[in-house]
């Protein structure tokens, strides 16, 4: 079969599919199974009741060397109910859209809040939000991934993989994969949305080996981020383009000069630090777990109680901004949104070094109106899934750059004795957010404002605001750039969220390095 | 015979025929997976938010040749099995050609488990709730603030191809794992069990017992260095490092020189000895503590499997391909392993009294991959790490960061205890491998930094 006729089959196929699949934007009658849903909740006792009709397609292609290792496509269809009843939550969910099945679950969810009660000690308040009659948001793709032909998308990663390979790589992995969320939402507070909502990942790790010495080492993508963004973001990633480079980087890591541990400057930039903004800002900033709600697994936070931080503590220097967001362009939390039916708001969590807000749900709004004033939420309310019940997510949250544009050769230029950290590596952080240790792709030492050499088994261990009040010098717009995750864990059971962070580069002065290339045989 | 009622082994079977009855390609898997899944959460001493989903997903794998694809779908209606199955005949006809492709398993034999339990399946809103009202009545009278989680899943995995292989597992797993802190946010315990069987699982007021005597106990920790001691590791803390150590254990990347099991100039390690002598490290799916699929994925059947044998490298897993290629019988990795120390009987209280000055370490969590030549790893302590003097606890002690390997540490072995299955994942919920751990005492941990997280 050829590219022409996939593609007309593929189109015939969701023609065909769009009524027993009731694909959410396609199908009216979806909107009346969600006003029924609503119905049969208050019917059965709920004051209030929300639905997500999901379908949710995911495809992941991956191949090694000159060979495909998996082609998987996938879909999941259903919905879920969340109540509440006498001030308890309840939620369940079912892959079967029927009449019969939606009243069926929908008094399951108000029967699950009425067994909660037993268990409750304060009654939930919702924070009010405006009705929406009939909001439609969809993801700036340019090309849907889905329209773009298997072949080309695997002649893409094996032309990478055969580059990285010239490079040096004795193995290669690359993959892409691609989601689209098709969201139908509908509460009794009068909201009823729609959203299309796309994602794709593009990756690649080069791996050299020297045999005779027992080494490896590996360096991935980790400059090409994953994106709420289309077939287009692949393109301009170039994974054919970068893998050489890549590859001969890895083969450096075999002989590059292990780290003296002690104190440096570090210069880090972007599609390293955004993963340090993520754990040590965005992390203890929910208010979730400021307030002991994810006690049992992703911790608490050190910002707390609220009244003690709110407008008081100092995260960083003056210059130190930080952005909630879920609109910029392309990023992994976009949306129209959230999943409380609020449309998200661009807001300061930290303003000159100084906390001012958390991130919230409606159902967290009133224990902060008192310190803030504020009586609506943020928008940060997600699910991963129509199976799951919905709950506080990060936002985007981002590091916003100085006022100066200063570019990261700048920065290199400014520091005397340093090291440069090029891309993520391990990560790790106390249940608090004080504790971090991370590493990176690519280190290089920094010398008289020069980079110097390479270097290997470098990893940082600080304390979060030792760590963002040691932050001295910062790029500026132009060196700003977005990366981000497709899988930040959080609650139980556990849902993974997909979250950009922008930053620019930015310097930290005198900072614990340690060895990791101890004990090695 | 253990079936599940929402996909008994009938209705698996007649299910897995449907699809392979629309397959037009040369060869077809079907692998389906349909449970029923529960949870309630609690927080600040009340419950907080639960749900229930009832989710079935069919996984068509077409193959024509050496191409292959997959397409999944949650859609079983007739027109959604039609699209799954049309969708990977197109994509596999579109597949470039996997040379690593092996041919569809014939029928196999698989042993019987019985991982289902009527207790958990049963386990609905309502129990849920008594289960956390045990806890929080207990901590909302302790005067500290429990978090915790309840979930139970049941349900079948089944998997059949076009060459006549027909598996069918029915299965239970859940989870209670809580979270006690004291108000003052100066203390925190934690307690947790996992199990197929709700009845054979440690009860909710013994749970919030350990973990609220724990809060209490380390509230006003004093300040400790890092450094290298002596830890006695409860069975959950010994279960998240031995976690790390099975899943390093893949053939394919020892041979290609890029594991802590490749041999320098070529090769693996097997036949060597890697840990303490006194260590096997196995898994067994009707090991009547673990309890776990008899088949992979692609219905090979799972054997016990010796990974480590009194200290000696014995196994490593190899999948059906690389196993062919090295002429080695295959390995598939089981959902589970146990850990056994040879002659090892004693209890952890036993444990502490054989220490004179060490660290008693409740769990460790956040546990990251620093160096993969090394198995080198770094986490935190949390929950509790407590300081042994003389065979006795005498104080709490703040929160530490490890770089640690689990091999150095099973070299470092002391002594262990009576092996116990625990909750070892990260998340405290459902879905890691079940294991089976003794405590353990190892010799110069390395702690290379303090946290005064609580």
């Amino acid at each position: 079969m050829d590219r022409r006729d996939f593609l007309q089959t593929g189109a015939a196929l969701a023609v065909a599919t769009k009524v027993p699949l009731r694909v959410p934007q396609a199908d009216s009658s979806v909107r009346d199974l969600c006003m029924r849903a609503l119905s049969t909740a208050k019917k059965a006792g709920a004051s209030y009741a929300d639905i997500r009709v999901g379908r949710t397609r995911l495809q992941s292609i991956g191949t090694r060397e000159q060979q495909i290792t998996n082609l998987s496509d996938g879909e999941t269809f259903g919905f879920g109910i969340r109540v509440l009843a006498q001030g308890a939550w309840g939620f369940a969910a079912s892959r079967d859209l029927t009449a019969a099945e939606i009243d069926r679950v929908a008094k399951l969810a108000v029967a699950q809040a009425m067994a909660n009660r037993r268990a409750l000690r304060r009654p939930v308040s919702l924070a009010p939000t405006p009705a929406v009659k009939d909001g439609r948001w969809r993801s700036p793709i340019e090309t849907d991934p889905f329209d773009v032909s298997v072949e080309d998308k695997v002649a893409l990663l094996l032309r990478a993989n055969a580059e990285a390979q010239k490079g040096g790589a004795r193995f290669v992995n690359s993959s892409l994969a691609f989601v689209r969320d098709q969201k139908t939402y509908a509460s009794t507070d009068d909201v009823f949305t729609v959203q299309d909502v796309y994602r794709c990942f593009p990756q690649l790790t080069a791996t050299a080996v020297d045999s005779t010495r027992g080494l490896f080492e590996a360096r991935n993508s980790a400059e090409v981020a994953p994106m709420g963004l289309g077939w287009e973001w692949v393109l301009k990633s170039d994974l054919p383009g970068n893998a050489g480079r890549w590859a001969q980087e890895a083969v450096q890591k075999l002989t590059a000069k292990s780290v003296e541990p002690g104190r440096y400057d570090l210069v880090l930039e972007p599609h390293h630090l955004w993963l340090t903004i993520h754990e040590s800002i965005a992390h203890p900033t929910e208010l979730d777990r400021a307030l002991g709600f994810e006690a049992n697994y992703a911790g608490t936070s050190f910002l707390a109680p609220p009244e003690q931080i709110l407008k008081k503590f100092r995260y960083g220097p003056e210059f130190m901004n930080i952005q909630g967001d879920r609109s910029q362009t392309g990023s992994l939390s976009a949306c129209g949104w959230d999943d409380d039916g609020v449309a998200p708001e661009t807001y300061l969590i930290i303003k000159n070094g100084i906390v001012v807000d958390y991130q919230t749900t409606r159902d967290q709004v009133a224990l902060l109106t008192p310190l803030t004033g504020r009586k609506t939420s943020h928008g940060t309310s997600y699910a991963e899934s129509w199976s799951d019940v919905q709950f506080q997510r990060m936002p985007n949250v981002s590091l916003l750059p100085g006022e100066r544009d200063l570019k990261l050769d700048d920065l290199i230029a400014a520091t005397d004795k340093g090291i440069l950290i090029s891309g993520r590596g391990s990560y790790s952080i106390d249940q608090q957010r004080y504790n971090f240790q991370f590493g990176g792709q690519v280190f290089y030492e920094i010398q008289g404002g020069k980079i110097i050499g390479m270097l290997k088994d470098v990893a940082y261990q600080s304390r979060t605001p030792d760590f963002w009040n040691a932050m001295d010098m910062i790029g500026g717009k132009s060196a700003y750039q977005m990366n981000g995750t497709f899988t930040d864990g959080k609650g139980q059971p556990g849902q993974v969220n997909a979250v950009s962070h922008g930053t620019p580069p930015a310097r930290f002065k005198n900072i614990n390095v340690i060895n990791t290339g101890r004990d090695r045989g | 015979m253990a079936e599940w009622t929402g996909l008994t082994r009938a209705a698996a079977r007649q299910l897995a025929e449907r699809v392979l009855a629309l397959s037009k390609a040369e060869g077809c898997q079907v692998n389906i997976s349909a449970n029923a899944a529960g949870n309630t959460r609690y927080a600040r001493n009340e419950v907080t938010t639960g749900g229930d989903a009832d989710n079935a997903t069919v996984t068509v794998t077409s193959r024509f040749g050496k191409r292959a694809a997959s397409v999944g779908t949650n859609v079983l209606d007739d027109a959604g099995l039609a699209r799954a199955v049309q969708t990977s005949e197109q994509l596999a006809k579109l597949a470039p050609e996997n040379p690593e492709l092996m041919p569809l398993l014939p029928a196999q034999v698989y042993p019987e488990v019985p991982a289902f339990a009527d207790a958990t399946a049963g386990l609905d809103a309502a129990p849920r709730a008594d289960a956390v009202r045990a806890v929080t009545t207990a901590c909302d009278r302790a005067k500290v603030a429990a978090a915790g989680l309840v979930h139970r899943i049941a349900g079948a995995t089944a998997v059949a191809n076009s060459a006549g292989l027909f598996g069918y597992h029915a299965s239970t797993t859940v989870v209670h794992t809580l979270t006690a802190r004291t108000p003052d946010g100066k203390g925190s315990g934690w307690a947790g069990t996992a199990h197929n069987d709700w009845a054979k699982a440690t009860a909710p007021a013994l749970l919030a017992d350990r973990a609220l005597r724990k809060a209490h106990g380390t509230r006003d920790a004093a300040p400790l260095e890092p450094g290298k001691y002596t830890v006695v590791l409860e069975p959950t803390a010994a279960g998240s490092l031995l976690n790390l150590l099975a899943f390093a254990m893949n053939a394919r990347a020892a041979d290609e020189g890029r594991s802590f099991f490749s041999k320098r100039g070529g090769g693996n390690r097997i036949g060597e000895k890697v840990v303490d002598e006194r260590i096997t490290l196995s898994s067994d799916p009707s090991d009547p503590d673990l309890l776990t699929a008899p088949f992979s994925n692609e219905g090979l059947p799972v054997p016990r499997t010796a990974w480590i044998e009194n200290g000696v490298l014995k196994n490593l897993a190899y999948d059906r391909f690389w196993a062919d290629k090295q002429g080695k019988a295959p390995t598939p990795f089981a959902g589970g392993f146990r850990l056994d120390s040879a002659g090892a009987a004693a209890s952890l209280g036993d444990l502490i009294k054989g220490v004179d000055r060490g660290l008693l370490v409740t769990r460790f969590w956040y546990i990251r991959a620093v160096d993969q030549r090394t198995l080198l790893f770094t986490g935190i302590t949390r929950d509790g790490v407590f300081l042994i003097e003389k065979g006795e606890v005498s104080r709490a002690v703040n929160n530490f960061r490890f770089n640690e390997s689990p091999v150095t540490m099973l070299n470092n072995l002391v002594a262990a205890g009576r092996p116990e299955r625990v909750s070892s994942s990260e998340s405290g919920d459902v879905g890691g491998p079940a294991v089976v751990v003794p405590p353990l005492v190892v010799n110069d941990f390395s702690f290379t930094s303090a946290s005064e997280a609580v």
